[in-house]
């Protein structure tokens, strides 16, 4: 009896640690489709089976009962990915030390978080759910697909997606650990040792797990190396096993981090914000690196003073693997809207604009062999609009997951928590002071930090 | 016509190299021809819109240009009114994490005699990143404390107060409320209740002081015998009070914005105007029969409430003006006023009429501060605040052509131009 009861819990946790993720079927007629990789169609249809897009052309057929929305004078995209969020997370910042490259996001999921439906709400099918910026080596980020309604943590995360790890530059981690907690580093020249000393460690390590696996063979009693979960991760960058996401905004410590990764032969590097990002475009794209940018964010700090809103389009012009991200609750609802504004700031025609949130942040996780596009065996992860996504006056429609549709304007009740949580149980009048939360990437922060100068909320 | 597109040539390149590499504003006579007109208040007019003395003299599809009129062929080009917004702190904060170029809000609860064009910063880089896109007027306000101090209507372009005063003060009043400030506002329900009701209780002590004051400097006027010491504060709160100023409350959730309503109307206060005004839509019939217009914004922003539907900080100007309330709209912005179009354009594209929304950054404003003769559309006699533009000026895509400002044709220039300019193809590039 015990034995049975024994298996069945065994069970139970493999059935819960690998969530089948829900997949649908549906079918989409008579839209404009705008693949964004591979032109528009128009008065087209799109069939969904089993979460992935198995057709598109005219006149398609279903088989019977496959749920059918009826896109006329609508606008049909891939799905917005968001290569910068801190949504359907319930922390952001291990703000405890200047390396917490230990640490992982993915500990840390919240399907109950609003957020994501209203990400939802925007057309927004994927996010890269990140670490804060509070450290110059943060933790591990996890990208999550918005299947929204889930109560399993588990079955938000995009299975197979790769691994990726959020570094900060610049002013944050010198705030939280120079002037917080008197520690290096609180200069830019600090930052960068963070990064050579954590990649020598790694190396360090490494090498005496080789010499440990090579005297094991002649010599049983070899004492093992003690396990170091930090420098695991930072030797799994070094293999090039994980994506480095780099929060950055001026053009020195982005060349900074750039000459680290040559002296380690790191490739995978993703700069985040990259406000300066347009004055060293030639050397990101020779590099082979990519930026994800805002819109026209500027001015909220000092080290963005000398922004300018035609980042993404300079970026975009030289070469960079460029996306617009929204590392905030708020913007992530209208990324659409936000690179249109590329077409006022550098005139990016409406498939570069697009590309900014689809395609290109699909590069930047490493997840473009599955979305950020609509065509021929890629997951059915769909926005539909009203109007053309790029117009001030499209309204998403209907948002849709694996061929599941997880938005729907006309029929959602207004009401959309799924139930009160003890970590967000606000459910009074809240008034948002600023649109735009710049903040984000520090929240978390402040508990951690003993003297925290200047920046004492009110 | 020839000669017409010689004469921009000419023209363009005269002014806008005329000093060297500087760029600056200059005045003159203008003809703008061959434009789609929109004019807010009077229709769409096919033709030419004339500019003579900073404003404009006639518009229309049989103008005569007169001569010496520096002429811009405007075809296939529209021409709107520049765009005003109703609540800023643009150009009183320069970077709002370094607190010494935050001038927006002094120390102390009383102090609404501080001037907000006072640390106006007419060379601030915002300016020139906002008005490219068209705004050409707005509201700068000061913030913090109960009565943080006194807003000023201000033209972008100039470098003195004087040279960029639009017509309007409005003194600013915080209406005590509940509301949390944000996800790190810590304070109980409880707490929240208790410090409503001591600034209400303390709004009330300074309001009646302040008819008190009225009172004795009423007095004084007519007896010299009687001597007022000096009193800044109250000497203008007894401007609101007699009307010659107007109220400016600031106020977002429901039960507050009733409750300001209540204590306007009961005060008897003659010009006021609600701001911020968050959950208008929840009590959207009770704030139409005040008859109190309405400056509503930031728009593209999250609900005030978890329950309530995603999209109701965009449905909330299109559901107050369905109500009958006059409303404006405004960014609340510094940095990035530049995006009060894209506010209009979702109140639009979430109920509210594209005609509304385009009044809503245009006339409306105007005739809320009071300033209709001079600002808000296209008429005849009104100050030449114009932009030319490809299209929709609420559609990203748009692109501004040409900028007027009380008369001035303003060079389309910014940090952020000059920027795209020197890093799009960057020299030296890879290679020194």
């Amino acid at each position: 009896m015990f034995r049975i009861l024994h298996i069945l819990y065994l069970l139970f946790l493999v059935c819960f640690a690998h969530a089948q993720v829900t997949k649908g079927s549906l079918l989409i007629k008579n839209g404009t489709i705008l693949t964004v990789t591979k032109g528009n169609m128009e008065n087209a249809d799109l069939l969904v089976e089993n979460g992935k897009i198995t057709k598109m052309g005219k006149g398609l057929v279903a088989p019977a009962g496959t749920q059918t929305i009826d896109a006329t004078g609508k606008f049909i995209m891939p799905g917005i990915i968001d290569a910068h969020s801190h949504i359907g997370i319930d922390v952001v910042n291990e703000a405890s030390r200047p390396s917490t490259a230990d640490v992982w996001v993915g500990d840390a999921l919240d399907p109950l978080d609003l957020s994501v439906y209203r990400a939802l709400a925007g057309g927004v099918t994927a996010s890269h759910a990140m670490h804060g910026s509070a450290n110059a080596i943060g933790g591990e980020c996890e990208t999550i697909k918005h299947r929204y309604g889930t109560l399993n943590p588990e079955e938000m995360r995009m299975e197979g997606a790769p691994r990726t790890i959020k570094f900060a530059l610049g002013e944050n981690p010198m705030r939280v650990h120079g002037e917080g907690n008197r520690i290096v580093p609180a200069t830019r020249m600090g930052v960068e040792q963070i990064f050579r000393k954590g990649f020598e460690d790694a190396k360090a390590y490494m090498t005496a797990w080789d010499m440990y696996e090579k005297e094991k063979i002649k010599n049983p009693a070899a004492v093992k190396p003690v396990y170091n979960k930090r420098h695991e991760t930072m030797a799994e960058i070094l293999k090039g096993n994980i994506i480095i996401h780099c929060h950055s905004y001026r053009s020195d410590e982005i060349l900074m981090l750039l000459n680290v990764c040559k002296d380690y032969q790191i490739k995978r590097l993703v700069f985040q914000h990259t406000n300066e990002g347009f004055k060293v475009a030639p050397e990101l794209a020779a590099y082979g690196a990519m930026a994800s940018v805002f819109a026209d964010w500027w001015a909220y700090k000092f080290e963005v003073y000398y922004s300018t809103a035609y980042n993404a389009a300079i970026l975009t012009k030289n070469g960079v693997v460029t996306s617009i991200n929204s590392d905030s609750e708020e913007y992530i609802r209208h990324l659409y809207h936000e690179a249109a504004k590329t077409q006022r700031y550098g005139s990016l025609s409406d498939e570069e604009a697009l590309a900014l949130i689809t395609i290109n942040p699909a590069k930047q996780l490493g997840i473009d062999q599955r979305v950020g596009s609509l065509e021929i065996g890629k997951d059915g992860d769909i926005a539909i609009f009203d109007g053309h996504p790029l117009s001030i006056y499209a309204v998403p429609q209907y948002t849709i997951v694996d061929g599941i549709v997880r938005f729907n304007r006309s029929k959602d009740a207004a009401d959309q928590r799924l139930q009160a949580s003890a970590t967000r149980a606000e459910t009074g009048f809240f008034l948002h002071k600023e649109q735009h939360n710049h903040d984000r990437c520090l929240e978390g922060a402040y508990e951690n930090t003993v003297s925290f100068f200047g920046l004492e909320r009110e | 016509m020839k000669i017409n597109a010689v004469l921009t040539l000419i023209f363009t390149l005269a002014f806008f190299h005329a000093s060297g590499q500087v760029k600056k504003s200059t005045k003159g006579t203008f003809a703008l021809t061959n434009a789609t007109i929109e004019t807010v208040t009077k229709g769409k007019v096919s033709g030419t819109l004339i500019i003579s003395e900073g404003k404009i003299t006639a518009l229309g599809s049989s103008v005569n240009i007169p001569s010496g009129a520096n002429v811009i062929d405007c075809k296939g080009m529209y021409i709107y009114p520049g765009m005003i917004d109703g609540g800023t702190q643009l150009g009183i904060v320069e970077v709002s994490s370094v607190s010494l170029t935050d001038d927006s809000d002094e120390l102390g609860e009383l102090t609404p005699h501080m001037e907000a064009i006072t640390a106006f910063n007419t060379s601030a880089t915002a300016v020139s990143v906002t008005r490219v896109d068209g705004i050409t007027t707005t509201l700068v306000v000061p913030q913090g404390g109960l009565f943080p101090g006194t807003a000023s209507l201000v033209n972008l372009v100039g470098y003195t107060p004087e040279q960029i005063y639009a017509g309007f003060k409005g003194v600013v009043l915080n209406f005590p409320g509940a509301g949390r400030r944000g996800f790190w506002d810590r304070r109980t329900d409880e707490e929240l209740k208790k410090e409503e009701e001591k600034a209400l209780k303390q709004l009330n002590e300074v309001w009646t002081e302040a008819l008190y004051y009225v009172q004795v400097t009423d007095a004084a006027a007519k007896d010299p015998a009687i001597k007022v010491a000096s009193n800044p504060e109250m000497a203008r709160l007894a401007e609101v009070i007699r009307g010659k100023m107007t109220l400016l409350i600031e106020t977002n959730k429901a039960t507050d914005i009733e409750s300001a309503i209540k204590w306007a109307q009961d005060k008897k206060i003659p010009k006021v105007v609600l701001t911020g005004v968050a959950e208008g839509w929840r009590v959207a019939e009770k704030i139409a029969k005040s008859g109190f217009p309405v400056i509503t914004g930031p728009i593209i922003a999250l609900p005030t409430r978890e329950s309530d539907y995603y999209d109701k900080a965009y449905a909330n100007p299109g559901l107050m003006a369905k109500a009958g309330v006059k409303v404006a709209i405004r960014t609340n912005d510094q940095e990035n006023v530049r995006n009060l179009p894209f506010h209009a354009g979702f109140a639009a594209a979430y109920g509210m009429s594209k005609e509304d929304a385009l009044k809503s950054v245009t006339i409306v404003p105007a005739e809320i501060f009071g300033v209709a003769d001079k600002l808000g559309s296209l008429e005849v006699g009104k100050l030449a605040n114009i932009m030319v533009t490809t299209g929709d000026p609420l559609e990203p895509k748009t692109q501004i052509k040409y900028l007027f400002i009380d008369g001035w044709i303003v060079p389309l220039d910014s940090r952020h131009i000059q920027l795209y300019e020197e890093f799009l193809n960057r020299s030296p590039g890879l290679k020194k």
